[in-house]
């Protein structure tokens, strides 16, 4: 009984429940969704498909969930992936036997860099310039892939090197490698936010930086670096996009990851208005988007009407998250019981 | 009013717009030959008419607050649509043009109903029609449509004479009318009144009995409305309809509106400063274009750069004057009868 109130109470119910959902939803209508195959060694199956497709767009979600912790929104995060994607394609070069420009090592380091880099950027913006975050991030959204498409010389960079393509399509201990890069990000963020008072920070900056301010909390810094974070984070999920499709193509890497990456911290349960933030719920946010691609996929439906689902789940849980409207949803259900005494 | 002469300095940002196109406008005519001529001024109009039109809708967006980021994928859906009912249904191309902006306007009001009547954020409720939209337009077409109708081939065709050797296409005409249109809206109805005092201070506006709750709904069915329009121009630009269309214009049209010197927090702006806006993005365009060796990517880039000096430039005078009163700046609200 205690263990239900606690998970009533708990934000992440209701992310959970809808994934679960389609989840039941898949088990009586898709056959075979729930199979997993284990070949030479490597787990197969759509749910593995689904955590392995997720990862980019679960990183890019982990860096907004502090983002918008702090009341601020980064839509400049799918132009960083493809700067990110273009970094690391031109320092690897696209030679043909796959031999590398430079070690693969610092090639991937001076992509997540440099999104870092970008990401301090905005930071810089936000929190001393004082802009608004929406603008400050429209900024990189705009130039972020004209700057791809002129680092890649408006080409798209073909890469033939097989270890860089461990980054996206590896396996280790029978599972793909992004999901073990997503879980080290998340936990590194979740023990930083969580055991530190650094999340408590963030969650005060959204709620009142003025109020922390006059505590002496430097809100300044916490947005500064919150919004280089998801710099960071972008930088990471672009080596991952780039070594996924083994080419960095500046017009379509990342392209509309950001709104993906919002739509899964709201459905996660963290509001737009900032303040309480949840990690956990940002993950489940980005694997019910995947679930719900994948479902689709499976019933033969064009992918790209997927989008039209996806923005009636985004106007259902918005409509379940608005106060007015549960309100007036309990105003009629209490008249229909009183007309029926 | 006990108002300062000399200029205002909420106008410095538009001031600042008009003299940099009138500089790069005027550096263009002497760097190339055949640069100033009256066509390529016009052209201006004629190959931004859909952003003109983007824009007018996206300023009083803006100006009470809000955002709208569904415009580019209405745009979308509406040469998708109005291609389809005129080449595979074979209607009326005017029925189809009115049928187009009704679902403009509807798309557009149901956003307007959900953001004001549930207090639901702007931002997600119009991407989420980014979304619905772009969606719809893969339903209607994964292909594209070209337009052969020779009604409809000849509306966009029609050549406005202005001038010796200078003309404007009937989308350019469109967007000249909704420009002036949007003006006087703005600054002469007791709608664009109210959108600017909404913006300024959504409580004082409410207080003075302005009818806010009618007035934010039906922003974004203008916005609705403009998208449709844009699309149905943008149809005369290409004769096609395609599902790609307009693929990131949204972000397009607000570095518009903030280039033309409109306030992203609300409550200042103005329609002609979103028209040199967009005119400070086309020549960039044509700029790049005469000079001929740029990669067309540095169009962004320089957009970019310019969203984010115009943003400076407005922190900076906003800074300049700390006081809470210049936050309410309807204009000539005080004299409304």
């Amino acid at each position: 009984m205690q263990f239900f109130l606690t998970l009533k109470r708990s934000k992440l119910v209701w992310p959970l429940v809808a994934l679960a959902c389609l989840l039941l939803f898949n088990l009586f209508f898709t056959p075979n969704f729930f199979r997993l195959e284990m070949k030479e060694g490597h787990l197969y199956g759509n749910l593995i498909d689904i955590l392995k497709n997720s990862s980019p767009i679960m990183l890019l979600a982990i860096g907004l969930t502090l983002v918008i912790a702090t009341r601020g929104i980064d839509i400049s995060v799918g132009s960083v992936v493809a700067i990110s994607a273009g970094v690391v394609a031109v320092l690897i070069g696209g030679d043909f036997a796959g031999v590398p420009n430079m070690p693969i090592f610092a090639a991937m380091a001076a992509a997540v860099a440099v999104a870092t880099l970008a990401g301090m950027w905005n930071g810089l913006l936000v929190s001393r310039v004082g802009m608004q975050p929406i603008i400050a991030t429209l900024i990189l959204f705009v130039a972020g892939r004209g700057i791809a498409m002129v680092l890649t010389n408006a080409q798209i960079i073909w890469l033939y090197n097989k270890e860089f393509f461990f980054v996206g399509s590896g396996y280790w201990l029978g599972l793909p490698f992004p999901i073990f890069l997503v879980a080290a990000v998340l936990a590194v963020t979740a023990v930083v936010t969580r055991r530190t008072s650094i999340g408590l920070f963030i969650e005060a900056v959204g709620i009142n930086p003025k109020a922390t301010r006059f505590s002496g909390i430097n809100a300044k810094n916490i947005l500064f670096w919150v919004y280089a974070f998801s710099g960071f984070c972008a930088g990471i999920a672009g080596l991952i996009v780039c070594a996924n499709v083994k080419s960095a193509d500046g017009n379509n890497a990342g392209n509309l990851f950001e709104l993906d990456a919002i739509l899964a911290v709201v459905l996660g349960g963290t509001s737009l208005n900032g303040g309480k933030f949840s990690l956990v719920g940002s993950i489940i946010g980005a694997l019910i988007i995947q679930t719900l691609t994948t479902t689709i996929y499976a019933f033969n439906i064009a992918p790209e009407i997927s989008q039209v689902v996806k923005a009636m789940v985004v106007y259902a849980v918005s409509l379940l998250q608005s106060p007015k409207f549960r309100a007036r949803m309990a105003g009629l259900w209490v008249r229909k019981a009183v007309v029926h005494e | 009013m006990n108002k300062p002469r000399g200029i205002d300095p909420r106008h410095l940002p538009l001031l600042a717009t008009i003299g940099l196109f009138i500089v790069m406008f005027g550096g263009g005519s002497l760097a190339f030959p055949g640069f100033f001529t009256l066509q390529n001024f016009l052209n201006l109009f004629i190959d931004n008419a859909y952003l003109l039109i983007l824009g007018v809708g996206m300023t009083f967006v803006i100006v009470s607050g809000g955002i709208d980021l569904s415009v580019g994928s209405v745009l979308a859906l509406s040469t998708l649509v109005g291609a389809s009912l005129v080449e595979k249904a074979h209607m009326n191309p005017l029925l189809a043009i009115g049928i187009v902006l009704c679902l403009g306007t509807v798309l557009g009001l149901f956003m307007g109903y959900l953001i004001q009547e549930f207090e639901l954020p702007p931002f997600i409720i119009t991407l989420a029609g980014l979304y619905l939209a772009r969606g719809l337009c893969y339903v209607v077409s994964l292909e594209t449509i070209a337009v052969k109708d020779p009604t409809f081939t000849a509306m966009a065709g029609f050549q406005i004479p202005i001038g010796p050797d200078a003309f404007l296409t009937t989308g350019a005409g469109i967007a000249v009318i909704v420009v002036l249109a949007g003006w006087a809206v703005s600054r002469y109805s007791s709608f664009g009144r109210t959108v600017f005092a909404v913006g300024g201070n959504e409580q004082s506006a409410l207080l003075m009995g302005l009818p806010v709750h009618r007035t934010k709904i039906l922003i974004y069915a203008v916005s609705g409305f403009c998208s449709a329009l844009a699309g149905v121009v943008f149809t005369f630009y290409t004769l096609s309809g395609y599902a790609l269309d307009g693929k990131g214009m949204e972000l397009d049209t607000i570095a518009s509106v903030v280039i033309g010197g409109t306030l992203l927090t609300g409550g200042v702006g103005s329609i002609f400063g979103t028209m040199f806006g967009v005119f400070v993005y086309g020549s960039i365009q044509v700029l790049i274009m005469f000079q001929g060796t740029l990669n067309s990517w540095w169009t962004r880039i320089a957009i970019g750069l310019l969203v984010c000096a115009f943003c400076l430039l407005q922190r900076f005078f906003e800074s300049g004057k700390r006081r809470p009163s210049v936050k309410v700046q309807a204009p000539s609200l005080a004299q409304t009868p």
